[in-house]
C-alpha cells in the first residue's frame, strides 16, 4: 500500500547554534516527495541534530522547515506529520512490544490500532514476539520494532538515525534491502542518517554529505562519485588521489601543470572557482580508474601520467589488488586493479608510472588544505 | 586458582586450596560453605534478638489474663483470645481512622511529593547544582525535631493565627470555626512529616527516566500531557509505589501529630491509643493486640497494594 500523505521536505537557510557553538549552518536542502534521501557525515557533523529540528525535537536559531509545502518550523512535535526512528530505538520498556507500535495509532485514534500495529509487526517479521517487553529482544529484533512504531503511522516523512548502526555486516545487509523495499512499496519519504558511505550510495537515491554542519555535496550517488565537488567529498566517499597544480592552458580541455608534467582535465569535470590561466585547482582520479604502467611499456596516447615512482605495498584483496606508489612530492598514489587476465606482474620496490583517462580526471577548485572555506 | 565446589554447596574455595582429588575439594566445599554461615551469623542474630523474640514477646503478651487478685499491671500467660474481641470492639474506631488519616496523608503527600520530584529531577536535568540544593531544602525539615514540626503547625493554625483569620475573611470558615484540635490538622501534620519520604524516591526514578522516552512519546503524536500520563508516570511508579509505602506504614502508626494537634474526642489514632494503654494504664494485653492488630492489617493492606500496582520486585 502506497501512503496517501507522502510529502516532500524542505530545509531553507536552517541554522542551529548550541552556546557559542554553531552544530548546522545554515542548511538548504529540499528532498522531494516519496524519495530515498540519505544524511552522510563524519560523527559529529550535525545529521541528528538536522533530523532533530525536522522532527521538531529541537528549535532551529534560524529558518525554516516545511513539510509538503507548508511551514513546520513552530509546530511542536506531535503535531507533524513526521516519525523517528531513533539512533538509539528509544522503545518504551513498560510496554509489550505490539502496544509500543500501537502507540502512535492510539495517540491518533486510528480505530484497530492493535490490529493495525500487528500489521506492522508483520512487515518486520516480528509478529510472534508482540507480547514480549523490549528489553527481552535483540538488538537488531529492537531496531526493527523502532522501525515499525514509526512505519505504522504512515508519516509524511520517516526519519531514520543510524537505525542499522548496532547490527552485524550480514544482517545490517538484510535490512538495507529490507529498508529499500518498504520505502518503495509505501513510497513515503525517508531521511536516512548515515556514517557509512556504502549504505548511504546503496540505498538512496540522492545523497547529500555533510562535514562540520554544512552540506558539501549533494546529489545522486553516481554523480557525487564521479564528480566530488569538494576534497572532503572525494575523500569521504571512496577514496581518490589528489594532486595540485596551475591552470596553463584554457579551453574545452584545460591543462594544468602539476610539478613540472601537463595533466589535462574537460572544463566541465572540473568544479566552481576560476579556471583562467594561473589558477591553482586539484585534479584527482579514483584509484580503480588509474593503470599502473610497468617500466619499458608505454601509456596509450591521450592518457594522464604521473611518475616514474615506486610501489611500496602489494595487497591481494580477492577481487583486486590495491597497490600504493609513492610518487615522492606528489604524496602516496593508490591503485585499485582488478584480478583479471593481462594484470601486469608488479612487485613492491618497481618503478612504475601512473596512466588514466583524461576522461576520469575531475577538477576542485583551490588549494588541498581544504576546499570551499 | 580457584575451583568451584561441585554439588549444590555454594561458594568458591580459597585460593590455594584447589589441589587435585576429591577429597581436598570436599573440604575446600565445606569451609566455604562454614564461611558462608560465619557471615551470615551476626546479621541473623540480629534479627532473631532485635525481631523475631520481641515479635513472638508481643504476641505471647497479646494473650496474657490478668493476675486474679494481682495489682494494675500484673498479668500472667495464657491463651485468652478473647483479648483481641474486646480490644476490636473498644477501639476499633480509632483503627479505622488511623487507616483513613494515614490515607489522606499519603495522598495529600502524593500530591505535594510528586511535583517537588518532577521539577527537581525533571526540570532541573543537566543543573547539577540547582538539583543538588532543592534537593537538600526537600530533607532540610528533617534537620528540625519531629516533634518541633508538629507543634509549628499549632502557631500556623492557631485561631488568631494568619490562615484561621484569613479563611474567616474568606468566610470559608465559619465565624466560631477553628483548625487546632481538628482531623484536618493532624492530617496536615502527618502529611507534612512526610512528604520527603514520599518525594525521594519519586526523584530517584525520574532522574533515571531517559529524557529520549519522552521525545519517543511527542514523535508519535502524545502532547505533552498524554506523554506524561502514557510514559512519565507509568516509569516512575516503582518510586510512587515506594514513596506511599513509606508514607502510609509510618502514618498508620503515628501518635505524635494526632497527640499534639488532635482533640480527645474525634482524632484518636490508634498509636495514641497503644501509648496510654502502655504506658498510662498498664493494659499490656490490650496494647499488644491492637499492636498485632495494626502490624497484621498493614501487612495485608501492603500486600494486596503492590500486587495491585505489579510491582512486587519492590519487596
Ligand atoms: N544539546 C547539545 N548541546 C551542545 N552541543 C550539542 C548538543 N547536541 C549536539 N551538540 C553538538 O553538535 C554537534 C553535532 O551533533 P550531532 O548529534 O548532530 O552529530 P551527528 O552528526 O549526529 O554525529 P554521530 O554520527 O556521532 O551521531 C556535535 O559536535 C555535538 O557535540
Ligand atoms: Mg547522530
Amino acid at each position: 500500500m502506497r501512503s496517501p500523505h507522502t510529502a516532500s521536505l524542505e530545509l531553507w537557510g536552517v541554522r542551529k547554534e548550541f552556546g557559542s557553538f554553531t552544530a548546522v549552518e545554515s542548511l538548504d536542502l529540499t528532498v522531494p516527495e516519496g524519495s530515498f534521501f540519505a544524511l552522510l557525515g563524519p560523527s559529529g557533523c550535525g545529521k541528528t541534530t538536522t533530523l532533530r529540528m525536522v522532527a521538531g525535537l529541537e528549535q532551529p536559531t534560524s529558518g525554516v522547515i516545511s513539510i509538503g509545502g507548508r511551514d513546520v518550523t513552530g509546530t511542536a512535535a506531535h503535531r507533524r506529520p513526521v516519525n523517528t526512528v531513533f539512533q538509539s530505538y528509544a522503545l518504551f520498556p513498560h510496554l509489550t512490544v505490539l502496544d509500543n507500535v500501537a502507540f502512535g495509532l492510539k495517540r491518533k485514534r486510528v480505530p484497530d490500532a492493535r490490529a493495525k500495529a500487528r500489521a506492522g509487526l508483520e512487515t518486520v517479521q516480528l509478529a510472534h514476539l508482540g507480547d514480549r517487553r523490549p528489553n527481552q529482544l535483540s538488538g537488531g529484533q529492537q531496531q526493527r520494532v523502532a522501525l515499525a512504531r514509526a512505519l505504522v503511522n504512515s508519516p509524511s516523512v520517516l526519519l531514520l538515525d543510524e537505525p542499522l548502526g548496532a547490527l552485524d555486516l550480514a544482517l545490517r545487509r538484510e535490512m538495507q534491502l529490507e529498508l529499500k523495499r518498504i520505502q518503495a512499496d509505501a513510497g513515503i519519504t525517508f531521511v536516512h542518517v548515515t556514517h557509512d558511505q556504502e549504505e548511504a550510495m546503496t540505498m538512496a537515491d540522492t545523497v547529500a554529505v555533510m562535514n562540520e554542519g554544512r552540506v558539501e555535496q549533494l546529489g545522486p550517488p553516481a554523480e557525487l562519485y564521479e564528480l566530488p565537488s569538494t576534497a572532503f567529498v572525494a575523500n569521504f566517499l571512496g577514496r581518490s588521489n589528489l594532486v595540485t597544480g596551475s591552470v596553463v592552458d584554457v579551453g574545452e580541455v584545460l591543462g594544468v601543470d602539476v610539478a613540472g608534467t601537463r595533466l589535462r582535465v574537460p572544463v566541465g569535470r572540473v568544479s566552481a572557482g576560476s579556471t583562467g590561466v594561473g589558477a591553482v585547482v586539484q585534479l584527482g582520479v579514483r584509484p580503480e580508474k588509474v593503470r599502473i604502467v610497468a617500466n619499458g611499456s608505454e601509456p596509450t596516447s591521450g592518457s594522464n601520467v604521473l611518475g616514474p615512482g615506486k610501489v611500496t605495498d602489494v595487497s591481494f584483496t580477492g577481487v583486486s589488488t590495491q597497490y600504493q606508489v609513492d610518487l615522492g612530492d606528489l604524496g602516496v598514489h593508490e591503485v585499485f586493479a582488478q584480478n583479471s587476465s593481462g594484470a601486469p606482474e608488479v612487485r613492491v620496490g618497481d618503478a612504475v608510472r601512473l596512466a588514466w583517462d583524461v576522461d576520469h580526471t575531475f577538477g576542485l577548485a583551490g588549494e588541498p588544505a581544504r576546499s570551499g572555506q | 586458582m580457584t575451583t568451584v565446589a561441585p554439588g549444590p554447596a555454594i561458594g568458591v574455595a580459597a585460593p590455594g586450596t584447589g589441589a587435585p582429588g576429591t577429597g581436598a575439594e570436599d573440604v575446600a566445599a565445606r569451609r566455604a560453605g562454614a564461611a558462608g554461615v560465619g557471615l551470615m551469623l551476626p546479621g541473623t542474630l540480629y534479627l532473631v534478638a532485635f525481631f523475631v523474640i520481641p515479635v513472638f514477646a508481643l504476641l505471647a503478651t497479646s494473650l496474657y489474663v490478668p493476675v486474679p487478685g494481682g495489682d494494675v499491671g500484673q498479668f500472667m500467660p495464657a491463651f485468652h483470645w478473647q483479648n483481641y474481641v474486646t480490644a476490636l470492639a473498644d477501639f476499633w474506631q480509632p483503627l479505622a481512622r488511623s487507616f483513613w488519616f494515614a490515607l489522606l496523608a499519603t495522598a495529600g503527600a502524593l500530591a505535594v511529593g510528586y511535583p517537588i520530584a518532577y521539577l527537581i529531577a525533571v526540570r532541573g536535568r543537566g543543573r547539577p547544582l540547582l538539583q543538588g540544593m532543592l534537593l537538600v531544602l526537600v530533607v532540610a525539615p528533617f534537620f528540625t525535631s519531629f516533634v518541633l514540626r508538629t507543634i509549628a503547625w499549632k502557631q500556623i493554625l492557631a485561631d488568631d493565627g494568619y490562615v484561621v483569620q484569613a479563611l474567616h475573611w474568606l468566610h470559608v470558615l465559619p465565624p466560631d470555626g477553628r483548625l487546632t484540635a481538628t482531623s484536618f490538622a493532624v492530617v496536615v501534620s502527618l502529611t507534612h512529616n512526610f512528604v520527603p519520604f514520599m518525594a525521594l524516591p519519586i526523584y530517584a526514578s525520574l532522574e533515571r527516566l531517559d529524557p529520549r522516552l519522552v521525545e519517543a512519546g511527542g514523535d508519535l503524536y502524545a502532547g505533552p500531557w498524554t506523554t506524561f500520563r502514557t510514559v512519565t508516570l507509568p516509569l516512575s511508579m516503582p518510586g510512587v509505589v515506594s514513596g506511599t509505602l513509606l508514607t502510609f506504614i509510618p502514618a498508620a502508626g503515628d501518635y505524635v501529630s494526632a497527640s499534639l494537634l488532635g482533640n480527645s474526642t474525634n482524632t484518636a489514632m490508634i498509636g495514641q491509643v497503644i501509648d496510654t494503654r502502655f504506658f498510662r494504664l498498664l493494659d499490656y494485653p490490650t496494647a499488644a493486640s491492637l499492636s498485632v492488630v495494626l502490624m497484621a492489617a498493614i501487612a495485608v493492606l501492603v500486600g494486596l497494594y503492590v500486587r495491585r500496582t505489579g510491582t512486587e520486585d519492590l519487596l
